[in-house]
């Protein structure tokens, strides 16, 4: 293995020695010992799908943080910072750290006192079989998509930085990752998500130290970026965002504010069923609330360790960066600007530091999508529909056995990616279709008793469908860009947000004028599920520091805080 | 971590990652102090700090969580 590792191609971007590579391997088997380690423990259902709900807040709200800090979204978002500077904090912050505390404060109670198993799961005892059934099998499909164009774009990375054959990084992390989920499920997933979580603050901190030194602080790095880039603004997060065509992302802060924080990433934090089931392990209902929030304080800090060094980039690097779309020979794109910083301070044993960090994020980012993809499937697809009745053993069989097919169909996907290159971007817009509208129909069945079965069912399918059409009028005609983005000079990102909104806006709408008009569930079938109806202990009793009220507040000072400091 | 299986803390599982990894990293360090390796700021030398850091948490890490002990 290692000797294939190291069959480096003459232009690749660092060459690792054998201190590194000693690095990479002590990790794959650290990682497959622990898996196999943890097989004794994951016996029952409970066990294998929630990892016996028994983790500590910090565990839960470390995995939950860490589940969603894959390496594509480090080189992702450091190649962004270093294109759009940082006004890509926003995804870090505003994007991420109200969502996170609304999780814990407001609708953790319900998914945790519900004793689902998942977010489709908590569908199934809200809405009915229908509107779970619908999300279970688009998350499903999209988990597994997800999971196969992830790893063929982390093995595109490793042969670009490190030179690995694309065939060689696919098989052997994908075989690892299969080995120890099915071995240990979610109890395996969480451990080396908290690995992982380690390796990547200490595989990437030196960055941002190391060059904060060389460029003299925060006021030298400020002033070369505007050496190297004369008229452009790159650090500054809110004071560009008055108009459209002010900043190089396209963006206006009613997209940031009502699309990425008021509706994405509340979408995305609250119901994508990837990141919740890590909370939902939690071992009480105290550290379930409390998990999100502790993962807020270190999802606050990520552009340290992502942004910082696309900033620095902009201020040291001796060549200018492009898009990889547009690349001319011998240049190096946006996404490669964290290897490249890499590159430049880490030296032996650092640089198989980094590396490992990278490695280790792509296969917890792996994992995640095949534990959440077999719980879905046995416990939302497999038991409601096709075999209702069987032992607590076989549905353990079964997501063992999911875990297994959904890596292959993963390794499928990567195959397919790797054949039609803009599969990838479909498939990304794809899973962004269900999770916004999915927002609306969870946080109006959680607070509304009222919501019938059908309003949950067609507010969803419509927020879905409207979505769909917004997304391929904007592809196909640029004039409809104006209409939905409110702006023509709206890029990329920023169509995404308006998307993002108007989609929910919709479900929400058709949500509440299909329960207008039909009959509501009666209060006995919603005790537990709806926040009328619902006893959630109350904290009078307990020290405000316990209290995650507390520490939700303090968060979200801290975000207003940094909003301040670079405005 | 465990109430009702006795599994041993994820934390020391990070505290042996934390030594054996600052180990490596402060060896290279040191005989990278001879032969300086060509990165910017080489003269720092960042893996002796770095693994010397990453040693030290990986110790207390594996003695506070250490299976024997009570967590």
């Amino acid at each position: 293995m290692i000797a294939a590792m190291a069959s480096t191609a003459p232009t690749t971007l660092v060459h690792l020695s054998a201190v590194d590579l000693g690095i990479i391997a002590f990790y794959f088997a650290l990682v497959l010992g622990i898996g196999f380690y943890l097989k004794r423990f994951a016996k029952t259902g409970e066990d294998f799908f929630l990892a016996g709900r028994e983790m500590t807040a910090w565990v839960a709200g470390l995995a939950f943080v860490s589940a969603n800090l894959g390496s594509l979204e480090l080189l992702g978002w450091a190649g962004s910072a270093y294109q759009y500077g940082i006004l890509a904090a926003h995804w870090y912050w505003i994007g991420a750290i109200p969502a996170m505390v609304f999780l814990g404060i407001v609708m953790m109670p319900f998914y945790y006192i519900s004793k689902t198993h998942s977010v489709p799961g908590y569908l199934q005892l809200r809405y009915g079989s229908a509107t779970s059934a619908l999300s279970a099998v688009t998350f499903a499909i999209m988990t597994i998509l997800m999971s196969g164009v992830n790893m063929y774009a982390m093995a595109v990375v490793m042969k670009v930085v490190l030179g690995w054959n694309i065939n060689f990084s696919i098989w052997v992390s994908s075989l690892t990752v299969g080995i120890y989920v099915a071995a240990g499920g979610l109890f395996s997933a969480i451990f080396n998500e908290v690995l992982q979580f380690f390796l990547i603050w200490f595989g990437a901190l030196l960055i941002p130290i190391l060059g904060l030194i060389e460029t003299g602080g925060w006021k030298g790095m400020v002033a070369r970026i505007q050496q190297n880039f004369p008229g452009q603004d790159y650090t500054h997060a809110w004071s560009t965002l008055g108009r459209f065509q002010d900043n190089p992302m396209g963006m206006h802060w009613t997209g940031i504010v009502f699309g990425l924080g008021a509706v994405q990433a509340m979408g995305y934090w609250t119901t994508d069923f990837l990141v919740v089931q890590r909370v939902l392990s939690a071992k009480d209902i105290r550290s379930a609330k409390m998990a999100p929030i502790i993962g807020s304080f270190f999802k606050m800090a990520v552009p340290l360790i992502v942004i910082l060094p696309g900033l620095l980039g902009l201020a040291v690097l001796p060549m200018h960066l492009a898009p990889a779309s547009n690349l001319q020979p011998g240049q190096y794109s946006y996404n490669e600007v964290l290897p490249l910083m890499l590159a430049r301070y880490c030296g032996p044993g650092l640089l198989g530091l980094g590396i490992t960090a990278l490695v280790a994020g792509f296969m917890a980012g792996m994992a995640g999508n095949v534990s959440a993809f077999a719980t879905v499937w046995t416990y939302d697809i497999y038991r409601p529909f096709l075999r209702k009745t069987a032992p607590d053993q076989h549905y353990v069989s079964m997501g063992r056995w999911c875990t297994l097919i959904g890596l292959f169909v993963s390794i499928g996907t990567a195959y397919l990616a790797m054949g039609f290159a803009s599969i990838m971007d479909y498939v990304q817009a794809l899973f962004g279709f269900f999770i916004a509208p999915l927002f609306g129909t969870v946080l109006l069945g959680m607070l509304w008793k009222r919501v019938s079965r059908a309003a949950g069912f067609f507010g969803l399918l419509a927020g879905t469908l409207s979505s769909v059409t917004m997304f391929t009028l904007m592809k196909l005609d640029h004039r409809w860009v104006g209409v939905f983005a409110l702006s023509p000079h709206a890029q990329g990102l920023a169509q995404d947000m308006y998307q993002a909104l108007w989609s929910c806006v919709t479900c929400v709408v058709v949500t509440v004028l299909v329960t207008l008009v039909t009959k509501p569930r009666p209060d006995e079938e919603l005790k537990g599920l709806v926040y009328a109806l619902t006893e959630v202990a109350h904290e009078e009793h307990t020290s405000f520091l316990h209290r995650p009220l507390f520490w939700g507040i303090v968060a979200l000072a801290a975000l207003v805080v940094l909003q301040v400091i670079f405005w | 971590m465990s109430e009702k299986h006795h599994i041993i803390p994820v934390w020391f599982f990070v505290g042996v990652l934390l030594l054996v990894y600052g180990f490596l990293i402060f060896v290279s360090g040191l005989a990278e102090w001879s032969h300086p390796s060509n990165t910017v700021l080489a003269e720092l030398h960042a893996p002796v700090w770095w693994g010397g850091l990453l040693f030290v948490l990986g110790l207390v890490y594996c003695i506070k969580f250490a299976p024997a002990r009570k967590s």
